[in-house]
């Protein structure tokens, strides 16, 4: 599978590198974990087989070979040899076929699995790209143009391809799971909140503030108007997580994403709950984000629910592929 | 004198006689440094203190999200607290709880992730936060334990020259010291790690001496790995290329972070450190 044009920042993530926080090395992982998973349960694959993470403008890719794949995730005008395709359906793609993005209508990140997965020697038992230590994943780095990306099964001919350049399989992951269809996010108190005055905290709760472009895989930066403080105390650093919102020495909010540091030392005054994280992922600079407060049980069922949707879609995925492979033989 | 005998009784028949004998022998030669025989009591007085009375540290737990808490012992700097965090840290590492994905040490608290899914299957009807919280005050209820074998001193050769030392210069200037002055200050003392963070591999060590503590700088700049720095009272190496803020002194020729090792940083929390100055032509050929 080769690199036939760069995206600004493409690279291999899984569901992330645990255990090693306390040596300074962090989690990473895919942005937006729901979507990676769906990608590769489409394929047949495994819960933790790598996915390349794609942000418009994306690479192109050439693939040489036969070969199921399937994006999810944001829309990004995906085409085979010029035909557009449709995200979360498995598309079988003949030999020597192009895959190219054409534009962003929904979401700010694609995920591309392919069946087998990549052939990517895991670092610290994960194959995500750690870009700041430039360690895992393809090379430690985002790919560049002419990149041969070597995969676990290199030639996945099929006799649904015979006529055809590339076929998109009759199903696809649904991915709704909350009856909720606004982009509001979900927070829970950070331990530095109080640090807020009362109308510091009003500003937070009521204003939407909108995602700059000095926003990346590390964190989010927000445009909010300065919030007002009653302490200016200095901390120590001390742990932060996937969905931290920091408030920054300026007054600004920077809210933390997968490649966020170990640990922090800036007030902690809220944390996005998990089940929103693919939410906050898929935002794009320029969009708005409102946040409101929950409660601990709240976002916890939240998660289950979640949790509970994405293990039928597992399960859904893995029957219907199974069905169309035993239909065809 | 109800006070020893308690502490007599209770301990003679656990700990055996042979422990008990290598303690008075410890307490007599170590910890009163005298060659007058302490009595009997007194040495009980001492068994009390350090085995009924073990020190407690206030802490708050709170939650970091809904995969994660703190336990919390003081916005502070402070080497009892660290000992304790790290101490802590090890006792609930060696328990390797289901559902527990990681422990993060730093200065004065120690973070404890979890997968929400395995643990609200332990929970029964409790919130996964709740469960991992009680879990937590558990632990922290029993005895600390004793730490042995899970530090290191490192010594680390820096060399200190101007081309290395950005910011040697500005220091100097703003601490009235002399280069010289600042570097063997800098070398002069035993440093704690007191956790990793920021970088893989990044320690964060002091204190540093309050003649050379200097504040971060106010817009980071780039950073060369090895570059070894002072932040407040803190001082720490730069593992890898990052913008940094922290005021540079010198760099080291060593390695901080190896990827290929399977234990990938050289430091870790509850090492001790201490630097010592190396000629360039001894940096060069390192």
């Amino acid at each position: 599978m080769k690199v036939i044009k760069a995206g600004i920042q493409d690279n291999i993530q899984d569901m992330g590198r645990f255990g090693h926080q306390h040596l300074g090395i962090n989690p990473g992982g895919a942005m937006d974990r729901f979507a990676a998973l769906v990608a590769n349960w489409l394929v047949g694959n495994d819960t933790k087989e790598a996915v390349i993470e794609l942000n418009f403008p994306a690479s192109a890719f050439l693939f040489e070979k036969p070969l199921l794949i399937a994006l999810s995730g944001a829309d990004l005008g995906a085409s085979v040899n010029g035909d557009e395709i449709p995200v979360n359906h498995p598309v079988w793609v003949g030999k020597n076929s192009l895959l190219q993005f054409h534009k962003i209508s929904k979401g700010a990140r694609a995920y591309l699995a392919v069946r087998g997965g990549y052939k990517i020697a895991p670092w610290l038992g994960s194959k995500s790209t750690n870009l700041k230590a430039k360690l895992g994943g393809y090379k430690g780095r985002s790919l560049h143009k002419d990149d041969d990306i070597p995969l676990n099964y290199d030639n996945q001919h099929h006799p649904v391809l015979d006529k055809k350049e590339f076929f998109v399989l009759p199903w696809h992951a649904d991915m709704s799971w909350e009856n909720n269809p606004d982009k509001e996010i979900l927070v829970l108190p950070g331990a530095e909140w109080n640090r807020l005055t009362e109308s510091g905290k009003e500003t937070f709760m009521k204003t939407s503030f909108v995602v700059t472009n000095q926003s990346d895989r590390m964190g989010y930066r927000l445009n909010n108007q300065k919030l007002p403080v009653t302490s200016g105390e200095e901390m120590v650093s001390s742990g932060v997580s996937y969905g931290t919102i920091q408030l920054l020495p300026d007054g600004k909010l920077i809210v933390l994403m997968a490649d966020h540091q170990t640990t922090g030392g800036y007030p902690r005054l809220a944390h996005v709950i998990s089940a929103h994280h693919p939410r906050l992922a898929q935002l794009k600079a320029g969009e708005k984000i409102q946040f409101r407060f929950t409660d601990q049980r709240t976002a916890e069922e939240l998660f289950l629910s979640q949790h509970q949707h994405l293990q039928q879609l597992h399960n859904a995925c893995k029957i219907r592929l199974e069905e169309f492979l035993y239909a065809l033989h | 004198m109800s006070r020893p005998r308690a502490a007599c009784t209770t301990l003679a028949p656990i700990q055996g006689l042979e422990v008990f004998d290598f303690l008075y022998l410890f307490y007599a030669f170590t910890v009163k440094k005298s060659t007058v025989v302490p009595s009997l009591l007194e040495f009980s007085w001492y068994l009390e203190e350090i085995i009924v009375n073990q020190p407690a540290f206030p802490y708050r737990i709170f939650s970091l999200g809904d995969q994660a808490l703190s336990v919390d012992y003081g916005n502070v700097i402070d080497e009892t607290i660290n000992e304790e965090v790290i101490a802590r840290y090890y006792q609930l590492k060696n328990e390797h709880i289901d559902g527990i994905t990681e422990l993060i040490p730093a200065y004065s608290s120690l973070t404890i992730c979890y997968d929400l899914i395995t643990i609200k299957k332990q929970a029964g009807s409790l919130n996964g936060f709740d469960w991992v919280k009680k879990l937590v005050e558990g632990k922290l209820e029993e005895p600390r334990p004793f730490l042995e074998n899970k530090s290191d001193h490192i010594k680390i050769p820096v060399c200190y020259d101007r081309e290395f030392g950005v910011d040697l210069p500005a220091i100097a200037e703003s601490k009235n010291l002399s280069m010289d002055e600042i570097i063997s200050i800098h070398c002069s003392k035993k440093y704690k790690v007191f956790m990793l963070g920021f970088l893989p591999g990044f320690a964060y060590m002091g204190t540093v001496d309050d003649r050379i503590a200097m504040p971060r700088k106010s817009n980071p700049v780039n950073v060369i790995p090895g570059s070894v720095g002072i932040a407040g009272i803190q001082t720490g190496i730069y593992p890898l290329f990052s913008p940094g803020g922290w005021q540079i002194i010198g760099r080291t020729p060593l390695a901080l972070f190896n990827s290929s090792k399977e234990q990938p940083s050289l430091l870790k929390a509850g090492d001790s450190v201490s630097f010592y100055p190396i000629a360039k032509k001894e940096f060069v050929n390192f």
